[in-house]
C-alpha cells in the first residue's frame, strides 16, 4: 500500500496528526515503537490549559483547548474529559498582581477568567491553606486521561483508513523513506517526526532536550478538590532555565484521586523516580493542601518532557531535509496542544489555509543548528 | 520521622529472614529484622510465635527470642529515600532505617487465576485461608473446597480441618501421572516423605480429586457453591468457602526496586546469596520457590555473608543441593494446564482493584498496554495479583518496572530527608 | 492477659478473642463483606497475607489491612476503606 505521510511516534501528537490527515483522505501510516500514548503522553497530567506567557503560546493553547472542547461529546468516558477549570493560586500580593495581569491577557484573547479573593478561594476549595491570598479562576480549562485520548485518536485515524504499526521503531530517515528496526523500509512522500524526546536521535540538530518530571497519584479517598490547582509561580518553574524546580500543581481525577505535580529537571536522564524530587513535590503540595499528609499515595512515576530552548514546539518543515516535517518539542504542553499542532501541520503539509500564524513554531528558527538528514 | 540505624537490615521475618538475622548476629554483626506482619514466622510459621508446634519453628523462633536481634513488626517498605535509607510505613506513621547492607527475604505469594465469581467474599487463596485461620479466622463447622495446584493445597486443607472445617474436597488440577512422579522425586528427601505421610494421615477420608479444577463460584453476596470441572463432567458443590491457589510467585518487588537481576521470576544470587547489586543479599522463596528448608539454609548463608563471615560450610551446601532438587521437582510436577487459561468470561474481572474485565484488555499486547489503556493494575495491589495472572494467561511480562511507593502509603512517608548525604539545596 | 478484647466495628461494640487478626475479628462479628469496590460489589479478605489489599479497612482513622493487624482493646474499625 502506498503511503503519503509516515508519522513517527504514536504519542498524542502523532495520533492527532494521523487522525487529521486520515480524515483528509491522505494515506497515513503511524509508527509507534512501543505502546500508543506510552511515553511522555502516559507520564503527563492531562491538563488542558490555556497558557498566556507569550502570545504564541496563548494562540496555540487557546485554539487547541477550543478544539478539545468541540471533541468532548464524542470522546469515550474512559478519556475522562472534564471541564474542571484552573484555579491559579497566589501566595503573595506580588503573585496576586500577576494574577490580574494574567486575567487581562486571557480576557483580551476571549478567554473567560475571574479574580478570586482569599475568602472566595476558601469557598471554592476548602482544602486549600487559609494563608493563601487569592487567585484567578479560568473555568473553561479541562482535564483528560491522555493515553486513552491518544488511542481514541489513533482508532479514529484507523477508521478513516490510516495504518498503525506498533512494536517497531524507525531507525533512520532516508530520502522519502524510513528504515525500520525489523530491517524493512517504508517509502512516503512526507515524513512527520512526532516522537518527542527521541527526535534528536533521528535528526541531528533538532534542539530537543529531555526535561524530567515526576507525578504522584493518591488513592480515591482524598480531600475534595474541584479545580486544577496551580501556584502562580508555576510559569517561573516551567519557563525558567533552572536545572531543577518544583511547583505546586494538583489535579482532581474523575476517579476521585488527586494527581500531584510537578517537578522539572534538565540533567537527570534516569527513568526511575528520584526520591529527593518526590519528597520536594510532596512538601510543596502540602504547603498548599495541608490535609494531604494524612492521605495515601498510590503510585508515583517519572517521565521526560521534550523541551526546546525557547519553550515553544517545533511544528513545520525541517529546513535541511526535503519532505521531513517536525511536530515535537512540546515540553509540558503536548496533550493540550496536540489538536492545534495537528491542524497547523496538516494545513502546511496540504497547502491549506493556516488556522493561525505558523512562523513562531517554525523549526527554521533553529535552522543554524540543523544539519542534513541521515541517509539510510 | 524516627530514624533507626543498623549494620544489616533484614526485610521479611519468615524462616529465611529469621535465619539471616540470627546468623548475622551470631557472626558478630548488628541486625534489624522487620516484617509487615504483626509477628515473626512469615506465612509458613504463622501462629507459631505464640504457640510453637513445629520443631524447626520452635528452634528458630527461640533462637530469635534469645538473640540480640532488634526485631520490629508492622513495618511495610515504602521506598529508599536515598541509598541505604529505607522508609517504612507503620500504623504509627513513617519510620526510617539507615543500614549498611540489606538482606531481602520477602517470601512468596500465591498465584491466582481469575474465574467467574472469584471476587465473591468467601473465596480465598488456599494458603490465604490457611494463614487467616492461623490468626483466628473462624472455620469451625464450615464446608470448604480446597482447589488449585501444588502441595500447599494439602497443607492448607490439613490446617483448616484441624481448625474444625469440613473439607468438601481437595481438587488438584494436575494429572495423576505427574503427581506420582513428584511423589517418587521425594524419595531422596526423608523429611519431605515424612511430611507427606503426616498430611495423608491428617486428611484421611477427605475426597482428593486429580485432573479437577474450579470453573466458577456462585452466591448472593458470598460464595455458596462452586462448579468443579473434571474431564467432561462438571459438578456443583455447595460450600461456605473456597480456598484456591495455583502455586507460588516470589515477592520480588523490593529486589526489583533496587535493581537486582532476575531470572525466571526469581532473584539471581551467587553462592553467598549475594544479588547483582552490591550489598544486597536475598534469601528464601524470592530466589526461587523451594520451601522452608531451602529458605532456612539460604537465610543462614545470607546472614553470615552479609556479616562478612565464611559461608562455605559443608552442611549448608549439602542442604542447599537437596533443597534445589525439591524445588525443581515441584516446578516440574505442578505445571498449570491450558484449560485454566479459559476460565474467565468477558465480564470476569482480571484486575480486582480497578474492576478491569477480560473484555477490556482484549487486544492488549502487554501488561503495560493494558495498564495505560484499561487501568489494569493501577489500584492498591499494584498488579501483584493480576500481574502473575497475566503472565500465565497471556505470556505478559509481569516483571514490569516497580516504582515507589511499593505499596499504598501515607504521604507523610515522603518527608524531605535532610542528612549529611543530601546535597544542600539553594533556596 | 484477658482472653477477649472489646472493639468497635462501624460504631457497634463487639467482643472477640484476643490475639486474632482484624480480618478474623470482622468475620467473628458476622461480616461477610468488609469493603465495597467502586462498583459497589462486596469484597472481603482474599490473599490473607498483605498482597491483594481487599481486606483494607480504616483502623482508628487510617487505612490498614485487616489481615496484617491484630485486634487491640477499644480499636475503632470502619468498613469504608
Amino acid at each position: 500500500m502506498k503511503t503519503d505521510v509516515l508519522i513517527i511516534g504514536g504519542g498524542i501528537v502523532g495520533c492527532a496528526i494521523a487522525e487529521r490527515l486520515a480524515r483528509e483522505g491522505i494515506a497515513a501510516c503511524l509508527v509507534e515503537r512501543d505502546v500508543v500514548g506510552g511515553a511522555a503522553t502516559a507520564a503527563s497530567m492531562g491538563h488542558l490549559v490555556v497558557l498566556d506567557d507569550d502570545p504564541e503560546e496563548l494562540s496555540l493553547s487557546a485554539y487547541s483547548c477550543a478544539r478539545w472542547n468541540e471533541l468532548a461529546a464524542s470522546l469515550p468516558a474512559a478519556a475522562e474529559y472534564r471541564r474542571i477549570g484552573t484555579l491559579w493560586i497566589a501566595r503573595t500580593e506580588a503573585e496576586l498582581a500577576e494574577a490580574e495581569r494574567k486575567r487581562e491577557r486571557l480576557v483580551a484573547a476571549g478567554i473567560a477568567a475571574e479574580r478570586v479573593s482569599a475568602a472566595q478561594l476558601q469557598v471554592l476549595e476548602p482544602a486549600l491553606a487559609a494563608t493563601l491570598v487569592g487567585g484567578l479562576r479560568v473555568p473553561a480549562d479541562a482535564a483528560i486521561y491522555p493515553p486513552v485520548a491518544a488511542m481514541w485518536l489513533a482508532q479514529r485515524a484507523i477508521d478513516a483508513g490510516a495504518r498503525l504499526r506498533c512494536g517497531v521503531a524507525v531507525e533512520a530517515i532516508g530520502d522519502r523513506e524510513v528504515l525500520l528496526s525489523d530491517r524493512s523500509r517504508i517509502g512516503a512522500r512526507h515524513i512527520v517526526v512526532a516522537n518527542g524526546c527521541a527526535a534528536p536521535a533521528l535528526l541531528r540538530g533538532v534542539p530537543v532536550r529531555r526535561r524530567k518530571g515526576h507525578l504522584l497519584i493518591t488513592t480515591r479517598m482524598q480531600p475534595a478538590v474541584h479545580h486544577q490547582l496551580i501556584e502562580l509561580g508555576y510559569m517561573q518553574s516551567a519557563h525558567g532555565t533552572n536545572t531543577e524546580s518544583v511547583a505546586f500543581n494538583v489535579q482532581p481525577r474523575a476517579t476521585g484521586q488527586l494527581l500531584l505535580g510537578s517537578t522539572r529537571q534538565f540533567d537527570d536522564h534516569a527513568s526511575e523516580v528520584t526520591p529527593r524530587l518526590l519528597q520536594r513535590l510532596v512538601a510543596r503540595a502540602t504547603e498548599y493542601l495541608p490535609g494531604l499528609t494524612q492521605m495515601t499515595a498510590l503510585r508515583a512515576w517519572a517521565g521526560f518532557r521534550p523541551a526546546t530552548p525557547d519553550h515553544r514546539p517545533l511544528i513545520g518543515p525541517w529546513p535541511s531535509c526535503d519532505g521531513v516535517w517536525l511536530a515535537c518539542g512540546h515540553e509540558g504542553l503536548g496533550v493540550t496542544t496536540a489538536l492545534g499542532t495537528a491542524d497547523l501541520l496538516a494545513a502546511q503539509l496540504l497547502g491549506q489555509e493556516l488556522p493561525f500564524d505558523a512562523a513562531p513554531y517554525a523549526p527554521a528558527r533553529f535552522a543554524a543548528s540543523s544539519e542534513h538528514c541521515h541517509v539510510v | 520521622m524516627p530514624e533507626l540505624r543498623t549494620e544489616i537490615l533484614v526485610i521479611g521475618a519468615g524462616p529465611a529472614g529469621i535465619a539471616a538475622a540470627v546468623s548475622a548476629e551470631r557472626a558478630g554483626a548488628r541486625a534489624l529484622l522487620v516484617d509487615m506482619q504483626a509477628e515473626p514466622g512469615g506465612q509458613i510459621w504463622r501462629g507459631q510465635w505464640a504457640r510453637p508446634t513445629l520443631a524447626p519453628a520452635r528452634q528458630w523462633l527461640d533462637a530469635l527470642r534469645g538473640s540480640p536481634v532488634d526485631a520490629r513488626y508492622g513495618l511495610r517498605l515504602v521506598d529508599f529515600a536515598e541509598p541505604g535509607l529505607a522508609v517504612f510505613d507503620t500504623a504509627q506513621g513513617a519510620v526510617r532505617v539507615r543500614c549498611e547492607r540489606l538482606v531481602i527475604a520477602t517470601g512468596a505469594r500465591e498465584r491466582q487465576l481469575p474465574f467467574p465469581g472469584w471476587t465473591l467474599p468467601g473465596v480465598f487463596g488456599a494458603g490465604g485461608l490457611q494463614v487467616l485461620v492461623k490468626n483466628g479466622w473462624p472455620v469451625k463447622g464450615r464446608r470448604v473446597v480446597v482447589a488449585g495446584s501444588g502441595p500447599l493445597l494439602l497443607a492448607a486443607a490439613a490446617t483448616l480441618r484441624a481448625a474444625g472445617a469440613e473439607i468438601a474436597c481437595i481438587a488438584e488440577q494436575r494429572r495423576t501421572r505427574d503427581l506420582a512422579r513428584f511423589a517418587l522425586s521425594l524419595a531422596p528427601n526423608p523429611g519431605k516423605c515424612l511430611q507427606a505421610a503426616i498430611l495423608r494421615t491428617k486428611l484421611a477420608g477427605v475426597p482428593y480429586r486429580r485432573n479437577a479444577w474450579v470453573e466458577r463460584a456462585d452466591g448472593a453476596g458470598r460464595v455458596e457453591s462452586i462448579c468443579l470441572r473434571r474431564g467432561a463432567r462438571s459438578e456443583r458443590i455447595e460450600c461456605d468457602a473456597l480456598a484456591v491457589g495455583f502455586g507460588l510467585v516470589p515477592n520480588t518487588e523490593i529486589a526489583r526496586l533496587l535493581g537486582c537481576a532476575l531470572h525466571d521470576g526469581a532473584v539471581v544470587v551467587d553462592e553467598h546469596q549475594h544479588s547483582s547489586v552490591p550489598g544486597v543479599y536475598c534469601a528464601g522463596e524470592i530466589c526461587g520457590i523451594g520451601g522452608v528448608d531451602q529458605a532456612l539454609v539460604q537465610g543462614e548463608i545470607a546472614g553470615r555473608a552479609a556479616a562478612g563471615a565464611a559461608t562455605a560450610s559443608f552442611r549448608l551446601n549439602i542442604a542447599r543441593s537437596r533443597s534445589a532438587h525439591f524445588a525443581r521437582a515441584l516446578r516440574d510436577a505442578f505445571v498449570l494446564r491450558d484449560e485454566l487459561r479459559n476460565l474467565a468470561g468477558d465480564d470476569t474481572l482480571l484486575c480486582r482493584c480497578e474492576n478491569v474485565t477480560f473484555a477490556q484488555v482484549r487486544g492488549c499486547r502487554s501488561q503495560r498496554e493494558a495498564r495505560l489503556h484499561a487501568r489494569l493494575g493501577m489500584g492498591h495491589c499494584q498488579a501483584r495479583i493480576c500481574g502473575a495472572a497475566g503472565e500465565f494467561l497471556f505470556g505478559w511480562d509481569a516483571e514490569a518496572t516497580v516504582r515507589p511507593p511499593l505499596a499504598p502509603s501515607r504521604l507523610s512517608c515522603f518527608t524531605v530527608v535532610r542528612s549529611e548525604s543530601t546535597r544542600q539545596e539553594s533556596p | 492477659m484477658s482472653s477477649e478484647v472489646r472493639l468497635f466495628i462501624d460504631g457497634a461494640e463487639f467482643r472477640v478473642p484476643a490475639g486474632i487478626s482484624v480480618a478474623a475479628a470482622l468475620r467473628h462479628a458476622g461480616y461477610e463483606a468488609t469493603r465495597r469496590a467502586f462498583d459497589a460489589s462486596p469484597r472481603a479478605a482474599f490473599c490473607g497475607m498483605g498482597v491483594c489489599f481487599e481486606c483494607r479497612v480504616r483502623i482508628d482513622g487510617s487505612e490498614r489491612l485487616g489481615c496484617l493487624e491484630r485486634v487491640t482493646d477499644d480499636m475503632d474499625i470502619r468498613c469504608d476503606a
